[in-house]
């Protein structure tokens, strides 16, 4: 039978090895792990914009095409920030809706098309839901989209990272004729082919679907004040 | 209020920890053979998590999630602790069954003889652990939620070992197929409750 | 080698195999099997995690005071479960976003503490090492052949790669969408089971 003392002093001797350890490979691997997570948002944001890449070439693309990064707030003022890349979007979804930052990526193709591209936050049926969506320069007509989740259910609301669920969202539009912001809602049982403003849900991920439809709302009408005066500018 | 309810049954009936995700399956198929041990082992769990999620929410936000040391002061605020989140959960966990188990021993012999055997066991059990990586990877926002959820679970896994005792007492009358005699049938009786419990995920909430 | 080990390798594979026969460890994996990949990667890091955490109890077995056990043996297998975890935050980021929270759930994989409990405590390092290396690699192949399965017609794939030919869409073929939730696993584990106890007689139950 160990002693008391023993005991005390194994565990102590223990807890402090393992903590010297695991330190150690946390500070090692620490540059590696937000290297990739950075690559991961631009791959989302180029993807978002359509532009192929891969996780090699993914920096590079970034830094050429897209032009600049700035954040608004949600009475279309422009921010002062240092960089808008790095802004924590799910920090600021918790914050209240005056008072997020809000950043935008303005992207300028090889053709001279300019594409705005913003973030997208919301909740799915088991966690968050996020995603990216590009718009093309009259602030209405979308590029691309894409989506992705922490942990949908595989095959059903899982589906919103695929590709053709994404490609569907190309030429919608978020206002409608009159200018009046409608967003674009997914449809259950399918979408009228004619509909500017919907696109399929998925079968059977009916509360993911309404996830990114809400998600798509609230976070593109926060927007829509800076996207109008940049539209007035225009005229 | 209204969504705490929402989360309470959700995460009874279609986050279900048996059927949704498998945690806890270990003691899950050891100790179902009779009901009457299965609602021993399904209190334990439902109490041991009502107790442990929470207390591991506080330890997330106040101490190891980025930003979490803010309230020590602004140089913590740059300190990122979660990848000690595993050891720390394990090892509140592992704490807290040894307190509870102490506790009930002096206070309440009977809870303690009926609960005893199994609170040590509950230590390793997913099921545990397996809520308090979720309450992190979901990002409940408030206690309350993660206490809402922490419930909702216990409950669920309590319904899902009550069941498959009921229905494995019943089945030893039953004419087998010899090797899927015990542990297969058990999996693929399990498997059609899951099945089962999907239907839930219609409800609309 | 000696036959001694490589019996504690192989055993683990079929007639001592911690998921059919010793009912162990089901819990954190059986969510990680709709694809290969990820449940290559997680029988993988479940195979390192038993090898190094039975060869260092094992190390430790005579100076580990009996009271605090069970803690001890914990903190060694979070702090491996840690490591791993992070080296897969660094090396294959795209898996460990799909492994989620069940690269943590290895700690509390009873495969392990039951190991650690039986052999280990009571083994020298060597035996110990290859004992968890063979029971990490028996639940590997589980895992990896219910998730053949499950990919292959769950969605035509295997390891990512389409192998459903086109032409069998055409003629009306499709991905059973049943095996792609969760409640398949657990019956393809029971046929498994099934499957196996058909062959070796002496594992049936009473």
């Amino acid at each position: 039978m160990h002693s008391n003392t023993y005991i005390f002093i194994y565990s102590s001797v223990l807890v402090i090895i393992v903590a010297a350890i695991l330190s150690f490979t946390a500070i090692q691997l620490q540059p590696i792990q937000s290297h990739n997570i950075k690559i991961e948002k631009m791959q989302n944001i180029l993807n978002s914009a359509n532009i192929e890449n891969n996780v090699k070439d993914a920096e590079e693309l970034y830094n050429k095409y897209i032009k600049s990064a700035i954040a608004v707030n949600s009475n279309g003022e422009i921010l002062n920030v240092e960089n808008a890349f790095s802004i924590d979007i799910p920090l600021e979804y918790k914050k209240k809706e005056s008072e997020r930052q809000l950043p935008l990526f303005i992207c300028v193709k090889d053709n001279g098309d300019t594409n705005i591209i913003v973030p997208l936050r919301g909740k799915g049926l088991w966690g968050p839901i996020w995603g990216y969506i590009a718009l093309k320069n009259d602030y209405n007509t979308i590029e691309g989209a894409i989506f992705d989740h922490k942990g949908e259910t595989p095959g059903l609301g899982a589906e919103i990272d695929t590709k053709s669920f994404q490609a569907q969202f190309t030429n919608k539009q978020i206002y409608d004729e009159t200018g009046v912001f409608t967003s674009i809602k997914l449809v259950k049982g399918g979408a009228n082919k004619d509909d500017m403003h919907g696109v399929d849900a998925i079968s059977g991920g009916t509360i993911t679907s309404d996830g990114v439809t809400h998600m798509l709302k609230d976070n593109l009408s926060l927007y829509s004040s800076y996207f109008e005066k940049e539209k007035n500018l225009k005229q | 209020m209204e969504s705490l309810f929402n989360l309470f049954v959700k995460s009874i009936f279609i986050d279900n920890m048996i059927f949704a995700y498998f945690l806890g399956m270990c003691s899950y198929l050891a100790v179902s053979k009779t009901v009457k041990t299965s609602f021993g082992l399904g209190i334990a769990v439902t109490f041991v998590l009502l107790i442990t999620v929470p207390v591991n929410w506080l330890l997330d936000n106040y101490m190891l999630k980025a930003g979490a040391l803010s309230w020590l002061g602004d140089d913590f605020k740059g300190v990122d602790l979660s990848f000690l989140s595993f050891i720390m959960f394990i090892a509140v966990i592992a704490a807290i069954v040894q307190l509870v188990e102490m506790v009930i021993e002096k206070y309440s012999p009977p809870l303690y003889n009926a609960l005893g055997i199994f609170l040590p066991l509950i230590a390793v059990n997913c099921a545990i652990l397996g809520g308090a990586l979720f309450m992190q990877e979901r990002e409940y926002q408030t206690i309350s939620e993660a206490t809402v959820y922490a419930a909702g679970s216990g409950i669920g896994w309590f319904l899902a070992i009550i069941s498959i005792a009921a229905i494995r007492e019943k089945i030893s009358y039953s004419n087998i197929p010899p090797a899927l005699r015990g542990l297969g049938i058990t999996f693929i009786i399990t498997g059609l409750m899951a099945i089962a419990f999907m239907s839930f995920m219609g409800i609309k909430l | 080698m000696s036959s001694d080990n490589i019996k504690l390798l192989k055993n683990p594979f079929n007639l001592s195999n911690p998921i059919t026969v010793q009912v162990l460890g089901i819990c954190s994996a059986l969510a990680v099997t709709v694809q290969m990949k990820p449940a290559l990667i997680m029988a993988l890091s479940v195979t390192i995690v038993t090898g190094f955490s039975n060869l260092i109890i094992s190390l430790l077995r005579n100076t580990i005071p009996s009271r605090i056990r069970i803690i001890v043996q914990l903190v060694v297998i979070a702090a491996l479960v840690i490591i791993v975890d992070q080296l897969l935050k660094a090396y294959v980021y795209d898996v460990s976003k799909k492994l989620s929270v069940f690269v943590g759930l290895i700690i509390t994989n009873c495969i392990l503490m039951g190991r650690l409990e039986a052999f280990a405590m009571s083994n020298k390092p060597i035996p110990s090492f290859i004992d968890g290396i063979g029971n990490g690699i028996g639940y590997g192949l589980i895992l990896v052949l219910v998730a053949f399965l499950r990919e292959l017609f769950g969605s035509g794939k295997i390891y990512g790669y389409q192998v459903v030919p086109q032409f069998l869409y055409d003629l009306g073929y499709e991905n059973n969408g049943l095996m792609i939730l969760p409640p398949m696993a657990l019956i393809i584990i029971g046929i498994i089971i099934w499957v196996q106890r058909s062959y070796n007689p002496n594992l049936i139950e009473k």
